[in-house]
């Protein structure tokens, strides 16, 4: 005892001490024992003669110690590998279902017990961000990346070399194409879009679960395409609409004639509503294919999550680079795109990079106030989100009653899709003040030449301009197209010459046969096709961005001088984070998800003039109630969906042959009814239609 | 023995102390304490029971240290291994090259070749991937993984469980019930085999660089397992061939397709070629003129037109290296004995339910492979010592080749009409002193049968073979090409059934025959005809200067247990220096795989002009690459390679490939190209 209290000082001074002199410590420790002997009288022994014997035994330095801890990590490690891999496939199975009870059989499984079997090919339109991307001609410093993913899969070239990264997926902002010299394609085949990363899987789950019943290669097809392209230039670079037509009509001659289904995913959903007109024009704008090729080609049209009428994260997308309109690249890697490791511009680079491509234009809110609402009202008024709802479908219309007496008082005015300020949020229209922009004089580029190397528009705008977008207060959806047009003038010229964002008065307007009406179902008529069903799947009680509270950014000098408040809060009126929320699927809003074939499309209308039927199957979220069940099967977001069994169900019923009222016609949670109701859309062909 | 001394040493400080806080203090200290080895003689001064309680320390102190230094060297290993990895990955890519040639793509592109006409990959067999879409439970969690190609990693886990998915059903060739395996879609499927082994991986690379891409470029996957026509009945191979031939011949400004079949792709797409035409139900109904309308060009390379002697030994005895490539990649484990103890068996169970290699076997018969007495190779020189040498002493050799051979040819060398002899006295003697060998013996030895139930679980139809059969099938004879056929239906009744409706291996003698309608006739080129495409050309891209497996002698089999293959090849038996026979095999000229004869001939005489196989004359040209291996490690398989599978990375053969898709003819690339004598030999050919 009296040596370890004899020793602490010893080691702790030695402790305190550099490192360099541990070497020579150790030894004079040895000399205080050695003294310590001496002390006693015992025999004399000089620390040279210590040195002199060097001890045999190796020292136990710090070095060691960490390789020891290295060893036993890695070794402890193996093991549990070895073990993993011994176990046999069913365990983790039966360890869930110890724990959680049975697990329902998968639907694919069920199914085909009750005699399903495989019968309508089926082509999955995958949506923006999760196809992948491969390179196929590079600059220099992505040499060894051919035919790499550059999108999708790992992501480890983002990290190993970012600016290169950026510079390969950027599109030509002229034209809106490729880069001189860069040529990345889409990855083609299921493999495309069957999971976005390892373990992150879009069309995976639903693929295993056709396959149960007979599906395979042959009867099933991933038409990928390029997503960053406009939806016209997809086809004109790739020729990728020409190749869904002739392997539909393939699979169509192979299959018996039996008519394909098509399964759209988000903004896929935009993308086939383009195809469907495409195929039918006469060339060479069109597919050629004649007036009834979609009745003769194609059973149902199954939308999951279709933005018809756009999405409000993809203008915080444009105007901010701050939307999580790529949702599933920010919940994969939180913190990646807010860090610094693009030299402090990360978010500029972002921006850069995503305002090149040209498709995130076509999720712009279309139909402009009448849809989206005004500066005093919009559909969704009244919807409270701090309420859990849980009810069932025979309570809504009380509840959604009882909201509106509840809330009227105080609600969000979602149509003020970008307010700078809360409080100008939350004021009655008549006390904003407001001053156009339209007409404001962009002040010569205030931003210094040293910001140059990463191009944004915003340089071009001064402080003038910038000035002027935030004294005009509020905007709502339509003047929002404005609003962008004034900040990115280039990237809207590219995107109008391809995309529309109104209500057409007149649909035999002759100027709708150009295709940048094609994916603006405000804008087109649905093919004549009586006997196509058109159905609309998405997920409902996901908290959904519907508006933001704007404040300019404090430094302006390189950076996007607006950002998202995200101080504002406000309970009562669903504003979280400078974010006003509404019911929807996490990214696509109830609004635009079921408009269309709640209201715009049910019956007759002069955007469906063939009356082809519409049905509405909505399935309510509930989040997975262990860890063990990864992403849940009950899940309504967005992208999640893919893997809820009653989705998975539905869709298998129809491919197999149901009709959409074998299905259970329509499958209501949300007040989608009431909502659309209050929309005052003139769906008659006879009458005029007079805007607001 | 330190810790001892020290403990003492401490005890001789404060003795009553000491003995109590011993127990956790030496542990404490042990590393720090056993520096300190003293080696003074003292007296024992700690009582016994604390010596005892010391050694038990000691003991424990011990063991822990022994873990410790495993540990601290695992630690220290994967330090290291980190820290090169890391190294690895921050050096520059261009470092590690060494300054090489620019790649035919590069070389070209500068001299401003630009991807013309939209080009069609056909592969060839075992080199395209296989993955699993419904599955028995022990497959369970391989839904759309790779069964064949890749890592390969589930056979080292569960073999049979993948033996059972990747065989078909004996009796009809096609799915077993409750198993789909598909060919894996796309570029994909074949261009790598499993990582790092290169198929056609090299190819694309440089026909990218010339602007090709997914849009012009199309992998033409099918299940090589299956016959070429249940290709199109399962999974609509043909008709998705033709739609996508149509399709990008459309999209890409009119400009016909140029089409690279490799190994048994070339029979494959002979098959296409003549489905397309033919009406349905049959054909793809794409009319007469569909060829000559979408196809500029066919460039087969390594092709197996007239079949190869590997397929022969592979289903006789399992024992071919048809699938050298995993051989050569797995060698221990096809013949080890993880199977429990029936790896050969079990591979020839799989094998022989695979249609395609019967696809495979030598077709034209005597007439084309010789017979017992006389074969177009005849007087070919093995020298095997020779393969290393340059290409000058090999070009000397071809000049003075003539006298040479007349020399040899009076020995009698190597009579490779007999494609399979029993003994090697067999395999030499004169024709009229072995015993005849007749169809009509044949049907009377199978008449005879007894089946030998208690060899149940490995099925080949050895079993149902008595013994009696086996050794009389094999007594002191040879067999050429067109008795084999008929051996291989004594051994194997059923598979040739089933094989033998998709697929013939005679001579046509007359064409017109409305016979040669039936699609078993269309993957044959000598019973059928070309397309009316005058425009189009056909290629012959293959490597020469690779001793070949040309025939074999085999031997009973010495292990007569039951449920083994009767015969093997008797590898023992090996030539002098100049003769051709190594283990058992006769070599020939070829590219390990495929013998000269079988990739040239077709294009050499049987289609040459204007014949009766080509009735309008398309062009044909030779292209023949001589093999030089790679001079060092570095090369990896060597841009100069002339192997079966190599050649795909060699820069002369992706040049010729990359000049036709841009544009050029055969005769503006340099018409024919050929090293080996296949010239000669295709003029003792008579047909």
């Amino acid at each position: 005892m009296s040596l370890l209290r004899r020793r602490k000082p010893i080691n702790e001074s030695s402790d305190s001490k550099p490192l360099l002199e541990k070497e020579g410590e150790e030894h004079h420790e040895e000399d205080h024992d050695e003294d310590e002997d001496d002390g006693n009288g015992k025999n004399k022994k000089t620390p040279s003669k210590i040195k002199k014997k060097p001890p045999p035994q190796s020292k136990w330095s710090c070095l060691d110690t960490c390789c020891w801890f290295i060893g036993c990590i890695c070794i402890t490690w193996w093991l549990l590998l070895f073990l993993y891999n011994a176990m046999p496939a069913s365990f983790p199975q039966y360890v869930t279902e110890a724990i959680t009870g049975p697990l329902p059989d998968p639907p694919g499984v069920k199914l085909k017990k009750e005699g399903l079997e495989a019968k309508h090919p089926v082509v999955f339109v995958p949506g923006i961000v999760t196809g992948g991307l491969e390179l196929w001609e590079g600059r220099e410093c992505a040499e060894g990346l051919f035919r790499k993913r550059l999108w999708g899969g790992t992501f480890g070239e983002v990290y190993k070399r970012p600016l290169c990264w950026v510079e390969h997926m950027s599109l030509d902002n002229e034209t809106g194409l490729d880069p001189c010299g860069i040529r990345v394609r889409p990855v083609s085949g299921l493999v495309a879009a069957d999971y976005f990363a390892p373990g992150y899987f879009v069309w995976a789950v639903l693929i295993a679960n056709l396959a149960r019943i007979g599906y395979e290669e042959k009867t099933m097809y991933m038409a990928a395409y390029d997503w960053r392209l406009s939806f016209q230039n997809t086809e004109v670079r790739d020729q990728t609409l020409s190749r869904i037509k002739s392997n539909i009509e393939l699979m169509v001659a192979t299959n018996g004639g039996r008519k394909v289904v098509v399964i759209p995913h988000s903004m896929g959903v935009l993308y086939f509503l383009h195809f469907m007109k495409w195929v039918e024009a006469p060339a060479p704008m069109g597919g050629g294919g004649g007036p009834d090729w979609c009745s003769k080609h194609i059973k149902a049209v199954v939308n999951i999550g279709g933005p018809f009428l756009g999405v409000p994260k993809a203008i915080a997308g444009l105007f901010s680079a701050e939307a999580k309109d790529i949702a599933v690249a920010r919940a994969l890697a939180p913190g990646f795109l807010d860090n610094d490791i693009f030299q402090l511009q990360t978010l500029q680079h972002v921006m850069r990079m995503s305002r090149t491509w040209d498709s995130t234009m076509s999720m712009i809110p279309r139909g402009g106030d009448t849809i989206w609402g005004g500066l005093d009202w919009s559909p969704e008024e009244g919807y409270s989100c701090s309420k859990k709802r849980e009810e069932d479908d025979t309570q809504i219309t009380d509840q959604a009653g009882a909201e509106n007496a509840v809330c009227k008082a105080r609600s969000a005015n979602y149509g003020r899709i970008i307010s700078f300020g809360k409080d100008v949020a939350e004021a009655p229209s008549s006390d904003i003040e407001r001053i156009d922009f339209r007409g404001a004089i962009k002040g010569l580029s205030a931003a210094n030449t040293t910001c140059r190397d990463v191009w944004t528009e915003y340089h071009d705008m001064g402080f003038a301009g910038i000035k002027a977008v935030a004294e005009y207060k509020t905007y709502t959806a339509e003047s929002i197209v404005d609003l962008l047009h004034f900040v990115a003038p280039k990237m809207m010229a590219r995107g109008t010459a391809h995309f529309s964002y109104g209500i057409a008065d007149n649909l035999d307007d002759p100027k709708y046969k150009h295709y940048k009406y094609w994916s603006n179902p405000l804008e087109t008529t649905l093919p004549n096709a009586p006997d196509m069903e058109i159905f609309s799947l998405y997920g409902v009680g996901l908290p959904t961005e519907r508006a933001y509270v704007y404040k300019l950014s404090p430094h302006a000098e390189c950076s996007i001088p607006f950002k998202i408040d995200t101080s504002a809060d406000d309970e009562d009126t669903c504003l979280r984070d400078g974010v006003y929320s509404v019911d929807g699927d996490e990214t696509v809003p109830v609004l635009s998800a079921g408009f269309m074939c709640a209201k715009g499309w049910r019956g007759k209308t002069r955007f469906n003039p063939s009356g082809i039927r519409t049905y509405i199957r909505e399935y309510n979220h509930s989040p997975p109630a262990n860890l063990l069940e990864g992403r849940g099967t009950l899940s309504g977001a967005h992208v999640d969906i893919m893997g809820n069994f009653a989705l998975i169900e539905d869709v298998i019923r129809i491919v197999a042959g149901a009709s959409g009222e074998e299905l259970g016609g329509d499958q209501i949670h949300s007040n989608i009814r009431n909502w659309s109701e209050k929309i005052n859309l003139q769906l008659e062909e006879t009458q005029v239609y007079s805007s607001r | 023995m330190a810790s001892i001394l020290r403990l003492r040493k401490l005890y001789y400080v404060e003795p009553a102390v000491k003995c109590s806080s011993v127990g956790f203090e030496s542990l404490d200290q042990s590393p720090k304490i056993d520096q300190k080895l003293d080696k003074r003689e003292d007296d024992v001064i700690c009582a016994n029971n604390l010596a005892l309680e010391v050694k038990k320390k000691r003991k424990q102190a011990k063991e822990w240290r022994c873990m410790d230094s495993c540990c601290w060297i695992i630690g220290c290993l994967c330090t290291t291994w980190w820290l090169l990895l890391l190294l690895f990955h921050c050096w520059p890519v261009t470092l590690l090259r060494a300054p090489e040639l620019p790649g035919p793509g590069v070389r070209l592109k500068r001299e401003g070749l630009m991807a013309l006409h939209p080009v069609v990959l056909v592969p060839g067999i075992v080199t395209g991937g296989l993955e699993l879409w419904e599955g028995r439970s022990c497959a369970d969690g391989l839904f759309r993984k790779r069964l064949w190609g890749g890592s390969f990693s589930e056979i080292f886990k569960r073999p049979l469980c993948l033996l059972e998915h990747l065989s078909l059903h004996y009796g009809t060739g096609l799915d077993p019930p409750g198993i789909r395996v598909r060919a894996v879609p796309g570029l994909v499927a074949a261009d790598y085999f499993a990582p790092g082994y290169f198929v056609w991986a090299v190819l694309i690379e440089n026909l990218a660089k010339l602007g090709y891409e997914g849009k012009n470029l199309h992998m033409a996957a099918y299940d090589w397992r299956l016959s070429f026509q249940n290709t199109e009945i399962r999974d609509h191979s043909f008709t998705r061939l033709k739609s996508k031939i149509e399709l990008m011949y459309i999209t890409n400004g009119y400009k016909k397709v140029v089409v690279v079949p490799h190994s048994m792709g070339a029979i494959y797409f002979l098959h296409f070629l003549k489905w397309v035409e033919t009406p349905p139900p049959m054909g793809g109904g794409g009319g007469p003129g569909w060829c000559a309308k979408h196809i500029k060009a066919t460039m087969n390379i390594g092709p197996t037109f007239l079949g190869v002697p590997k397929a022969v030994s592979n289903l006789f005895s399992a024992e071919g290296k048809d699938a050298s490539y995993i051989r050569a990649m797995v060698p221990g484990v096809f013949d080890s004995e993880i199977l429990g103890l029936q790896t050969f068996e079990h591979v020839m169970r799989m094998s022989r339910t695979w249609d395609s290699i019967v696809s495979l076997l030598p077709k034209g018969g005597d007439a084309i492979w010789g017979n017992m007495d006389s074969s177009p190779e005849e007087g070919h020189v093995c020298d095997f010592s020779k393969k290393s040498h340059s290409q000058t002493s090999l070009s000397d050799n071809n000049v003075n080749n003539s006298d040479v051979k007349r020399g040899f040819q009076v020995k009698g060398v190597a009579k490779y009409g007999r494609i399979i002899s029993f003994g090697k006295a067999a395999s030499v003697l004169h024709s009229s002193k072995l015993p005849t060998v007749d169809s009509k013996e044949f049907s009377q030895m199978s008449t005879s049968k007894n089946l030998n139930i208690s060899c149940g679980e490995v099925w080949t139809e050895y079993d149902e073979m008595s013994r009696q059969n086996i050794q009389n099938a094999a007594a002191d004879k040879a067999y050429t090409t067109t008795t084999f056929l008929d051996l291989l239906r004594l051994v194997a009744p059923k598979m040739m059934r089933r094989a033998e409706a998709h697929f013939s291996h005679g001579i046509a003698d007359n064409l017109d025959d409305p016979k040669y309608n039936h699609y078993k006739y269309w993957s044959n080129p000598l019973e059928t005809k070309l397309p009316n495409a005058p425009d189009m050309e056909i290629y012959c891209l293959y490597g020469v200067g690779i001793p070949t497996e040309r025939s074999y002698v085999y031997k009973l089999s010495p292990n007569s247990r039951c449920k083994s293959i009767p015969y093997q090849i008797d590898s023992s038996l090996s030539g002098e220096d100049n003769s051709c026979l190594r283990g058992g095999v006769y070599f020939a000229d070829g590219d390990e795989s495929v013998p000269v004869l079988s990739a040239g001939f077709m294009c050499a005489k049987g289609w040459r002009g204007r014949t009766r196989f080509n009735p309008f004359g398309i062009a044909t040209h030779i292209r023949e690459y001589r093999h030089k291996p790679p001079a060092s490690l570095l090369e990896g398989r060597g841009i100069e390679s002339g192997a079966h599978v190599d050649i795909m990375g060699n820069s002369a053969l992706i040049e010729d490939i990359l000049r036709v898709a841009a544009g050029a003819t055969g005769d503006e690339i340099g018409g024919d190209r050929i090293y080996s004598d296949i010239l000669r030999m295709t003029e003792r050919i008579n047909l």
